[in-house]
Formats: structure tokens, C-alpha cells, sequence
């Protein structure tokens, strides 16, 4: 666990006043860095949560601390950093990128604690708003109108694919960067206009999408030259079955709901109707 | 593989693998939504060598896992194996049978609900098994750090590959069963099951969305240019 040939130790920065020089970590330590971004949540439980993928992620970094990976200061920044510790899987890369930073800096820990701790509330709330209720539904939208203008498989999957992680790996290099670049002062970064704004026009998008890819995509779905009543059928279905679970939302989730129905239409398909 | 009644343990291997792979990119590894049902239904159904059918499995799914988004630290289906199960065993049925999509789509919401409760299960694992090493944890050992990381990667991936496989050895009977015993016309079967899976669907893109202002009526108008597109193709 030495660092990797070629890559130059760091010199310790001036942690204490914020403004510091950029340690000289290397293209292999960086790009260690970022593909153990993707295992961020290996070993994610419910006493700790990701806290050990952010020790994981950050430990090339450290391998640059005065001492080296035998160092006392390497072990003690990594059982910093491997404690509890919450965030969006995704922007958890701007924490991985600003906490290697401090520890380079040789920032205190009580102060690199402290960090951790404001941190971890924005870059969860962020990125929930931004991908798993923003990105993710507009991308499988999209793939559900490709799906009901009639695109093959492959493509269905590719513009799934393709548009949903040109958007997740550009969010993993800018956090790891925007984290690296600002370390302790990368707030004004999460504030920025793609986090207030974003959100807002992916909204809308899904709204507008939606609405074009559910009838489509049922549309192609039930088939061609199936009658009037299906169709009908359908969209009564849809239009009684969403007034129903909104209705209910908060008491049960439309997916039990869907199940139960499921299992008992299963049944009477194939056994009730035979009685 | 096409229509295959009753593949051997080792033929359904390379899908319990798919499983085991989609099933890791939930939480794990690499979260590049491969684990969703229409990349994942469909990759399953393509390996059976029956892509379209896989397709049509996984954009049912889709629609219903719309409504569970993985926000925080909640408690949602799995649908990554449950979805590489419900592609296989619809790709796998006879061909024609009526009751391919609607049996495909229970195992998949019942395959999801078993893998909820796995995840719940490894996630325990994995703290006690940090809680064991808290004293190494505590000195900043990259090796325990590694091992815990590896260790919770594996047990992931053979969770949900051994879900997968499971998963289609208790559901093929069923949809061997369905395939002789169904009694409705498939296109109205194929109507029930996406009425109820869009319904679902039109309740979480309401929950997600209608925060924002104006997106009642972007929704409105999409869904006269989506309706008129229906009509006109």
C-alpha cells in the first residue's frame, strides 16, 4: 500500500489558515479515487451507513500523508474518515474529494469532524431532490415514450442507459473535483444555480414527459388491433386506480396494492374460472 | 432457450449471475441503473433469446417501481433480480401462452418484495460484522477497511443471485401452470395488468412532481400530444 510509483509525496499544506497549495496527488491516486467512488456503499448498514465507503474511497489520498501508509497520521485519518458518515451515493463524491483534501492540508480533525458532520445533511437532501426524484423518473420516462413510439430493446436500453449516466458520472467527476478544489469551503458549490434550479426543470420535464409516455407506451403495450373496450378499459383503469392510491398515499404503498390485485386476477384466470 | 419448459439448474446459472450482477447495482455497485426493470427484464429476456418479451416484462415493472424511488435511507423493492427473474421467466414460457405477462409481472412484484427483505438482512450483516471490527476501525486499518467493503459486495451479489435463482426454480411451475390453465384472451390480460401497473405509475409521477409549479399543466399537455400520438400511429 505504498503510494504508486511515479506519484510524488505530498508536502504538507497550510491547513490552519484554509488557503493551501494543491498537495501533488497524482493521475493514479485520482483515478483510484474515483472508481472506488462506485463501491461507495459496499458495505452500507444501518449503524454506520456509508462511513466505511468514505474510508475506502479517500484511502489512495491518504497513502500521500507525512509518514506514508505506516504513518501514525494515515491512521488516524482513516479511522476518521471511516466513521459514520450519509449522503447521496453520488454526491457523497464531493465529501470523498473535500475530506482527502483537508486531511492533505492537515487540517485538525476536530475541525475535518465538524465538517463531516454539516455535511452530511445537504449532500443527502441534494441529491434526492436531483436524481432519485428528479433524474431517475425522468430517464425511465423517457425510455417508456422510446419504448411506445415503437424503438427496438436495444434501443429502449441504450437511451435509458446513456441519458441516465451521462448525468451520474459527470455528477462523480464534478463532485470529486468540486470537493478537491474548495475542500472545507465547498458549500458555495451546493449552492450553486444547478442545485436550486435543476431540480425545478427536471420537474417539469417529467411532468411533460409523462404525459406523453404513459399513453404511448400503453398504447404499444396492450397492442395493435385490439378493440375499443381494452382501451377504454384501461384508461378508466388508470384514471379510478391513481384517484384510489393517491387517496391512500401515506397509509399503503400503490406496488402492495398492485399485488394484491395481481394475485388475485392470477387466480381467477387460472383456477377460479376452471371452479 | 426459446419456450423451454423445464431448464436444468445450470441453464438458469448465467441468469441467477444477471440476477446476482443487477442486483449488486441497486445499492453496491455502481448504481448505473442497470438494475432497473426495463434494462434489466429486458438484458434477462435477451439472454433467454427473447428480447421483446423481456421489454414488455420490464416496462410493466418499470411503471410500478416509479412509485418506490430510493430517497435516503428507505426501505424499497429490489427490483434488479426481481426484474432479471420476471425477463427470464416470461422469455421462457411457451410461446403464445396467455398468461405469460401477468404471472411474470406477480413473480416480479413478489420477487421484489423477498429482495426488500434480503437487503434488510445483508445490511444487519454488514453492521455486526463492523461492529466486530470496531477496534481496527477505530486504528484505521485499510485492510479491515477493504475486507468489510469486499466482503459486503459479495454477500450482495450472491444475494441477489441466489434471489434470482430461487426465484425462478419456485415461479416456473406457475408459469408452466398458467400457460395450460389460463382462461382470459391475452390482450385483455395484457390491458388489466398494464391498467393496474399505470395507475400505479400516474400516483408516483403525481408524488414526485406536482411540487412544482406548472407541471399540472405540462402534464396536461403532454398527455393531449402522447394521446394524439396513440391515435395517429
Amino acid at each position: 500500500m505504498s503510494p504508486a510509483s511515479g506519484e510524488t509525496l505530498a508536502r504538507p499544506g497550510r491547513g490552519q489558515s484554509g488557503e493551501s497549495r494543491e498537495p501533488p496527488v497524482g493521475v493514479v491516486t485520482r483515478m483510484s479515487i474515483f472508481t472506488r467512488l462506485f463501491a461507495i456503499q459496499g458495505s452500507w448498514n444501518y449503524e454506520i451507513l456509508s462511513g466505511t465507503g468514505i474510508g475506502f474511497c479517500v484511502e489512495p489520498a491518504l497513502r500521500h500523508l507525512p509518514g506514508g501508509p505506516t504513518g501514525r497520521a494515515y491512521h488516524e485519518a482513516l479511522a476518521r474518515e471511516s466513521r459514520y458518515f450519509n449522503a447521496h451515493p453520488y454526491l457523497a463524491a464531493v465529501a470523498v474529494g473535500a475530506l482527502a483534501r483537508a486531511e492533505l492540508d492537515l487540517v485538525p480533525g476536530e475541525r475535518i469532524d465538524r465538517f463531516r458532520t454539516a455535511l452530511c445533511g445537504p449532500l443527502g437532501s441534494v441529491g434526492d431532490r436531483l436524481i432519485w426524484a428528479g433524474w431517475l423518473p425522468v430517464c425511465s420516462l423517457l425510455a417508456l415514450a422510446v419504448y411506445g413510439l415503437g424503438a427496438r430493446a436495444v434501443t429502449v436500453m441504450a437511451v435509458f442507459l446513456g441519458a441516465y449516466n451521462v448525468v451520474h458520472l459527470s455528477l462523480r467527476a464534478w463532485g470529486v473535483h468540486a470537493g478537491w478544489t474548495h475542500s472545507l469551503r465547498v458549500a458555495p458549490a451546493l449552492s450553486g444555480r444547478l442545485f436550486r434550479s435543476w431540480p425545478q426543470y427536471i420537474a417539469r420535464v417529467g411532468a411533460a414527459l409523462a404525459g406523453v409516455a404513459l399513453p404511448v407506451a400503453l398504447g404499444r403495450f396492450i397492442g395493435p388491433g385490439v378493440g375499443r373496450g381494452p382501451i377504454v378499459g384501461v384508461i378508466v383503469a388508470t384514471v379510478v386506480g391513481s384517484v384510489v392510491l393517491a387517496r391512500l398515499q401515506g397509509r399503503i404503498e400503490g406496488w402492495r396494492i398492485a399485488l394484491g390485485f395481481l394475485a388475485a386476477f392470477v387466480l381467477y384466470a387460472t383456477v377460479a374460472r376452471h371452479v | 432457450m426459446t419456450g423451454s419448459l423445464a431448464p436444468g439448474l445450470i441453464a438458469l446459472l448465467p441468469f441467477a449471475l444477471l440476477g446476482g450482477i443487477c442486483g449488486l447495482d441497486v445499492v453496491s455497485f455502481p448504481q448505473a441503473m442497470i438494475s432497473r426493470p426495463i434494462v434489466a427484464a429486458t438484458a434477462a429476456g435477451a439472454l433467454a433469446g427473447r428480447a421483446g418479451l423481456g421489454l414488455l416484462v420490464g416496462v410493466a415493472v418499470e411503471l410500478i417501481a416509479l412509485e418506490t424511488l430510493p430517497v435516503g435511507a428507505s426501505r424499497y423493492p429490489e427490483w434488479g433480480s426481481a426484474s432479471v427473474a420476471a425477463g427470464t421467466l416470461a422469455a421462457m414460457s411457451p410461446v403464445g401462452s396467455p398468461g405469460t405477462v401477468p404471472v411474470a409481472m406477480l413473480a416480479a412484484l413478489c420477487t421484489a418484495w423477498v429482495g426488500d427483505w434480503t437487503m434488510i438482512v445483508l445490511r444487519r450483516w454488514n453492521a455486526a460484522r463492523a461492529r466486530a471490527h470496531v477496534e481496527a476501525l477505530d486504528a484505521g486499518a485499510a485492510s479491515t477497511i477493504v475486507g468489510l467493503q469486499l466482503w459486503g459486495l459479495t454477500a450482495d451479489f450472491a444475494r441477489a443471485g441466489t434471489l434470482t435463482l430461487v426465484a425462478l426454480l419456485a415461479w416456473r411451475p406457475v408459469v408452466i401452470a398458467a400457460g395450460t390453465h389460463w382462461a382470459l384472451d391475452p390482450r385483455v390480460s395484457r390491458a388489466i395488468v398494464v391498467g393496474t401497473a399505470a395507475a400505479v405509475a400516474v400516483t408516483a409521477v403525481w408524488k414526485v412532481f406536482h411540487a412544482t409549479a406548472g407541471t399540472r399543466w405540462l402534464f396536461c399537455g403532454g398527455l393531449a400530444v402522447g394521446i394524439s400520438l396513440l391515435v395517429w400511429t
